[in-house]
């Protein structure tokens, strides 16, 4: 371990800089964390003087009936659609902002990217609710405009939930794209260009490759959270609001069954690792 | 050095007797929020009558209640508890016994369920039934020209899409259980309560968790009926002004009891009583119901002294409403995890 950090001490030097962050993780990740797996194997929680012993039953849970399965697949297919969508909306925004915009207004619209950050995320989905629903703001102004009447009323369906979700988490997209983008040397773009290749060309053959670390980066980072998203789905999605994540939570908060709803968890994140290892080759290969 | 130790070790001291001494007049109660206990102007009249500060604190939902006492050993003084969770949180030793003789209101309780087996054990008094009221079904006015009297009219194709049911496994449940006509404590039919809702679902609209959402959707005139709570039915019309009016269905409908109870460990055992006493007190309920609106309490003085014609006292007092609603008994929490397992396939069958 030693050998491979380089420099005159090994790894000496380094620990008082890195103990904090080590310490932290280890305190607000690991115990918690540590904690839950070992609930997820017991028969009930060790509070006031209950029974336990160990069991695999909440893991056998999730195989015994089709329910817990088909969500996650809702869940996953959930997570690749929002992150789809972030990549659309969020790489051409992070591309003006990198390589067109300068100084102020780069300045003006970094700002507006990242200021839904600056908000509480349930603020953000109570707003979408007010903007989405039938008599709402976008049907208001849509008829207000329109000639005809149209009927919009996207509240508690799974489009409501895509919208709210894509809202809370383009920003991540924005911002790693933007970070490779703007690392990108102009003069490979120049010599493309005056080599003859079209400004399509150059975009999916220089640009895009140079950049697929940030959309990777940014597709990780909102995928994972989106799989285990609740609060959006149960609030914007009303009878199409049942997801993975909203199990897990009713698990917690209305059963007190802790043990079934960590099982549940730690399947999804051994599901989501999967998915994750699965991808890797295949990026590397299109990095 | 050791005079600045010492300096500090007094402060110290200094401020933890001040906080001991605030603590020993506060008196923290645990109960749903807007519901009762912590109208700004109950507190006040209770604190100036009392010197108790009263600190509120809340729960969303039963398990949580009992999650926060069992994580805060110590911490809250009073906690309403719905009776059918009493039992569970004795059983866990997470309630102390109550000496009613020093609750002067408990006297006036009526008698059913001041003895309701749920709130009494070997003896002792565990919980002081507060109020009660009904899981019906509530309407849209704008929506009805005449009120519904059955609960068939949730499956109404007119009002497709514009239904809505609380997600809360038991509730729902129990629900299917009166349309279904079942005893909703004894449930023997469970394929006709999923075949019942199964076939609701395409009615529905979204599921609400709180009286917020449910006022919202009526306000905004997104939904025409769904199950609601009579108090909160109320409450609605009478503090928002919304055009909401309950239903009683001939089917029947849940009947809930609620009650207080003092939690193991409270160190202001004098102050909870004097807080409960407050609470079944009639002067407070008539203020509750004519401010803000509330269920029916528990109280038979308080409830006399309502008006005549009073929601409370002319609809659910009268005898032919007492005979079809059925009173929930406590569920396990295998029932409890069944109910979930059953509620959340059907969520996913109609997605």
């Amino acid at each position: 371990m030693a050998t491979s950090i380089r420099g005159r001490g090994g790894i000496g030097p380094a620990l008082p800089l890195l103990t904090p962050a080590y310490l932290w993780l280890a305190v607000a990740i690991f115990l918690p964390l540590s904690a839950m797996a070992l609930f997820s194997f017991m028969t009930d929680l060790p509070m006031s003087g209950r029974d336990w012993s160990l069991t695999l039953e909440h893991y056998a849970a999730f195989f015994s009936s089709g329910l817990y399965v088909t969500l996650l697949w809702a869940s996953v297919r959930l997570g690749l659609e929002v992150t789809l969508w972030c990549a659309v909306i969020g790489f051409p925004a992070a591309y003006v902002l990198a390589r067109v915009l300068k100084g102020r207004a780069r300045e003006a619209i970094f700002l507006l990217v990242i200021l839904p950050f600056w908000s509480n995320g349930l603020v953000r989905i109570f707003s979408w609710a007010m903007v989405l629903r039938e008599g709402g703001l976008l049907d208001t102004v849509l008829n207000a405009i329109s000639p005809f009447r149209i009927d919009i009323d996207l509240m508690y369906s799974y489009p409501a939930v895509i919208i709210g979700l894509v809202h809370s988490y383009v920003p991540y997209m924005v911002l790693t794209c933007y970070l490779t983008l703007q690392a990108i040397d102009n003069a490979l773009i120049e010599a493309a260009r005056s080599l003859g290749a079209s400004r399509l060309q150059t975009l999916r053959r220089v640009v895009l490759p140079l950049a697929m670390p940030g959309l990777l980066a940014g597709s990780v980072l909102i995928f994972v959270p989106v799989v285990g998203s609740f609060m959006e789905p149960r609030i914007l999605g009303g009878r199409t609001g049942t997801f993975y994540g909203t199990v897990i939570e009713d698990q917690f908060v209305a059963v007190f069954n802790w043990p079934l709803g960590a099982a549940l968890s730690f399947i999804l994140l051994a599901v989501v690792l999967v998915i994750l290892s699965l991808s890797a080759p295949i990026l590397r290969r299109v990095q | 050095m050791t005079k600045l130790l010492g300096k500090l070790a007094a402060q110290a001291v200094l401020l933890s007797v001040c906080a001991v001494s605030a603590h020993a007049a506060e008196l923290h109660v645990l109960n749903w929020k807007g519901y009762g206990a912590d109208e700004p102007w109950a507190v006040e009249a209770f604190e100036k009558a009392t010197g108790h500060k009263v600190v509120n604190d809340f729960f969303n939902s039963e398990q949580e209640m009992l999650t926060k006492l069992r994580t805060n050993p110590g911490l809250y003084d009073v906690v309403m508890i719905n009776a059918a969770f009493t039992g569970q949180a004795l059983a866990e030793s997470l309630i102390q016994p109550i000496d009613t003789a020093k609750i002067p209101n408990y006297a006036d309780i009526s008698g059913d369920k001041a003895s309701s087996p749920m709130l009494n054990q070997d003896g002792k008094v565990y919980g002081v039934p507060w109020v009660w009221g009904l899981t019906a079904i509530a309407v849209n006015d704008k929506s009805f020209e005449t009120l519904p009297t059955s609960i068939s009219v949730m499956w109404d194709e007119a009002h497709k899409g514009r239904v809505v049911i609380r997600d809360d496994a038991v509730e729902a449940i129990q629900f299917g259980a009166i349309a279904s006509g079942q005893d909703i404590n004894d449930i023997k039919d469970m394929d006709a309560v999923k075949e019942k809702l199964t076939s609701l679902m395409p009615q529905i609209r979204t599921f609400w968790s709180s009286e917020n959402d449910w006022n919202q959707m009526v306000a905004s005139n997104q939904i025409d009926i769904g199950t609601y709570w009579s108090g909160s039915a109320d409450r609605a019309k009478t503090q928002f002004n919304l055009p909401v009016s309950l239903v009683i269905p001939e089917e029947g409908a849940v009947a809930w009891l609620d009650a207080f109870s003092i939690p193991v460990g409270s160190d202001n055992v004098e102050g909870a009583e004097a807080f409960i006493n407050y609470m079944i007190d009639p002067e407070f309920y008539v203020e509750w119901v004519t401010k803000v609106g509330a269920p029916v309490s528990a109280n038979e003085k308080a409830v006399a002294a309502l008006p005549e014609d009073a929601f409370n006292r002319a609809v659910m007092g009268d005898p032919k409403v007492a005979d079809r609603i059925q009173f929930q008994a406590p569920v396990t929490d295998e029932q409890r995890e069944k109910y979930l397992a059953i509620w959340q396939e059907l969520k996913v069958e109609a997605k």
